[in-house]
């Protein structure tokens, strides 16, 4: 293998109803630097069907190219599918490090590709840089559920790949007008040599703020006893106009479903405000809200870590301070409302 | 009748493990060794569709002679066969040479009796990839169906699968070819108490053990750290917060000062008629 073959930083995009979605935007943010640092390009692939359009999109984000692969077939996700279009581009292209959101498509498209080549892999990275001179990528992460960090090297095949959970990376500023170079490819593929169909796609409705993309979040965690005394964190959410999150150990005990989860094995989040209402602050929980805007803790354990991790908290019984939080709010705004009229 | 291999792991209990602070590694005596606890609901779920289509469960780990305990935990959810790898070559693998390990195993299984469905966790607690059950699909040529969970058919004359992956916001009905690979999302079953007889049945177990040599066709550059392209250059502690505010007082005190906080930001807080001007 000749790594002087390689180069370029690529990002897969992801589409979904049309769109690309914000890690892929949040990536090209970060291809960009270490682009910049190595002196090349920053390229995205664009699979689907009828997204040529995107590349527009692409480009003010800082790609420099597009390839895209565009059509019908394409219409899902499907591993085998988008499997075969990337390998087939990078072997033409050969890039120097490919980066995927660690969403649920991101991770399958990258663990079989990374099987495919073969090369290395690190999952769910959240620091990214690259050795100017060599082109080596250093893919940090959590590790052991968060208990350590460790940068993860891939020093002997390329191209060099991560997965990079959503919310850590900073999208740039879109820069309107910019433009880039577009790569029509078409995969050698047909409809036949697919062994998985898409027969529905299922979107929860019933989630009526989402966690990932709320202003603020309401969570809770073990402290609260009991399913019963969880029901205090959806009071104040419902009254903040929040989403309401969860620790591990609350998920695991099916007080709530795992899509409330906040952390290492759920989502990160970077709300303007987050409540962390009797969760102790367990490393693991810690890494998916440490970026949030505002963080406030209430616990009764003056010795909690999560008291490490917060802009402002409170020592006292969650039974007694949230109550008396939402008696106090709903007071001040609905005065408020009433100065207006 | 159905063949499922579940692939599991033994693993340290990352939720309690304790730090060296001086050397920012973990002191794994300081964690008892359990099952991956994706791979319990792997197990659970291979022993529901043996009860519902009839077959076989076999599980099939990688690790050291000690793992063996994993797999008499899988006897006790309802296994009825073990394999274990076990040899110093596989040591240090990551996860293409893990996955590219356990897929010799597999085919030596399949030589036994061959394999109609593998189902995997969704990743290890120590890991925290969900990298090695792709890369067995990719290996063995089946349709890798990942973060699934639910598995809502299986025709094995007509030899297909139709199950729910799980998304971000939601989830998405495939419906694959078999053989195939699953790797499984918690949400998909819970593991109930074992039964006596299972349990008795786990005591006396021992699964069938090979090393390198009994498998076939490896290529030994392929195992272990040899076989591994990402190498871990370095380990430290994440960085310790500061630490912010108190806000002391009586609870009624307390509240006031957070509420003049908030107030700060109440932008955020139109949703509830805050600020209609």
């Amino acid at each position: 293998m000749n790594f002087e073959d390689y180069s370029g930083i690529w990002v897969f995009i992801e589409v979904k109803d049309g769109e690309v979605v914000p890690v892929s935007l949040e990536l090209l943010g970060a291809g960009k630097e270490l682009a910049d640092k190595r002196g090349t390009e920053l390229a995205g692939v664009l699979i689907g069907d009828d997204v040529t359009h995107l590349a527009d999109t692409l480009y003010e984000y800082g790609a420099d190219t597009v390839y895209v692969y565009d059509d019908p077939i394409f219409k899902d996700y499907r591993t085998e599918s988008y499997m075969k279009a990337l390998l087939e581009c990078c072997q033409k292209y050969k890039p120097e490090v490919i980066l995927y959101g660690a969403t649920s498509t991101g991770k399958d498209l990258a663990s079989a590709v990374a099987t495919d080549l073969p090369t290395g892999l690190t999952a769910d990275s959240t620091i990214l840089d690259i050795e100017e001179d060599t082109g080596l990528l250093l893919a940090s992460r959590p590790a052991f559920g968060g208990n350590i960090m460790a940068t993860i090297l891939c020093k002997k095949y390329r191209p060099q790949m991560a997965t990079v959970r959503p919310k850590v990376m900073k999208a740039l500023t879109p820069e309107p007008g910019r433009t880039g170079k577009l790569v029509e490819e078409t995969a050698s593929l047909k409809e036949e040599d697919i062994r998985t169909k898409v027969l529905e796609i299922v979107r929860h409705t019933t989630q009526k703020v989402k966690i990932d993309e709320a202003d603020i979040i309401v969570a809770g965690g073990k402290g609260l006893g009991s399913p019963n005394g969880f029901q205090l964190v959806h009071q104040l959410a419902e009254t903040l106009g929040g989403a309401v999150g969860a620790s591990r150990d609350v998920v695991e005990a099916g007080w709530i479903e795992h899509h409330h989860q906040v952390g290492q094995t759920g989502v990160t989040v970077t709300p303007k405000i987050y409540f962390a209402i009797g969760i102790s602050g367990a490393i693991q929980h810690i890494v998916g809200m440490q970026n949030s805007g505002l963080i406030i803790a209430i616990n009764n354990d003056p010795n909690a870590a999560i008291f490490q991790s917060s802009h402002y908290g409170i020592v006292g019984d969650a039974f007694e301070i949230v109550p008396l939080l939402i008696e106090q709010f709903k007071q001040v705004f609905n005065s408020e409302v009433v100065d207006h009229v | 009748m159905l063949h499922i291999v579940a692939c599991i792991k033994q693993v340290p209990d990352t939720k309690i493990i304790k730090m060296n602070p001086k050397t920012n590694t973990m002191d794994r005596a300081s964690a008892p060794a359990i099952l991956n606890p994706y791979d319990a609901h792997a197990v659970e779920e291979a022993v529901r569709l043996k009860k519902r289509y009839g077959g076989t469960v076999s599980v099939l780990t990688m690790g050291p002679p000690p793992a063996v305990k994993a797999i008499k935990k899988c006897i006790e959810i309802g296994a009825d066969e073990g394999y274990m790898i076990s040899d110093r070559a596989f040591a240090g693998a990551d996860t293409l040479a893990t996955s590219y390990a356990l897929t010799k195993a597999i085919e030596k299984i399949s030589k036994i009796k061959p394999v109609d469905l593998i189902i995997c966790g969704k990743m290890t607690i120590d890991g925290d990839t969900g990298q090695v059950g792709p890369g067995i699909a990719r290996r063995l040529d089946m349709p890798p169906l990942t973060s699934v969970n639910k598995v809502k058919e299986i025709n094995v004359e007509e030899g297909y699968a139709v199950v729910h992956r799980k998304l971000e916001d939601g989830y998405e009905v495939i419906q694959s070819t078999m053989p195939c690979l699953m790797s499984v999302e918690k949400e998909i079953n819970e593991v109930p108490y074992s039964s006596m007889a299972n349990m008795l049945k786990a005591a006396r177990y021992q699964p069938i053990i090979w090393a390198v040599a009994d498998l076939e066709d490896v290529e030994r550059t392929q195992l272990g750290l040899k076989g591994s392209p990402t190498i871990v250059s370095k380990v430290w502690a994440p960085t310790k917060p500061r630490g912010g505010t108190m806000l002391e007082g009586e609870a009624a005190q307390q509240t006031e000062k957070l509420l003049n906080i908030l107030l700060e930001k109440k932008e955020l807080f139109s949703v509830k008629g805050g600020d209609k001007s």
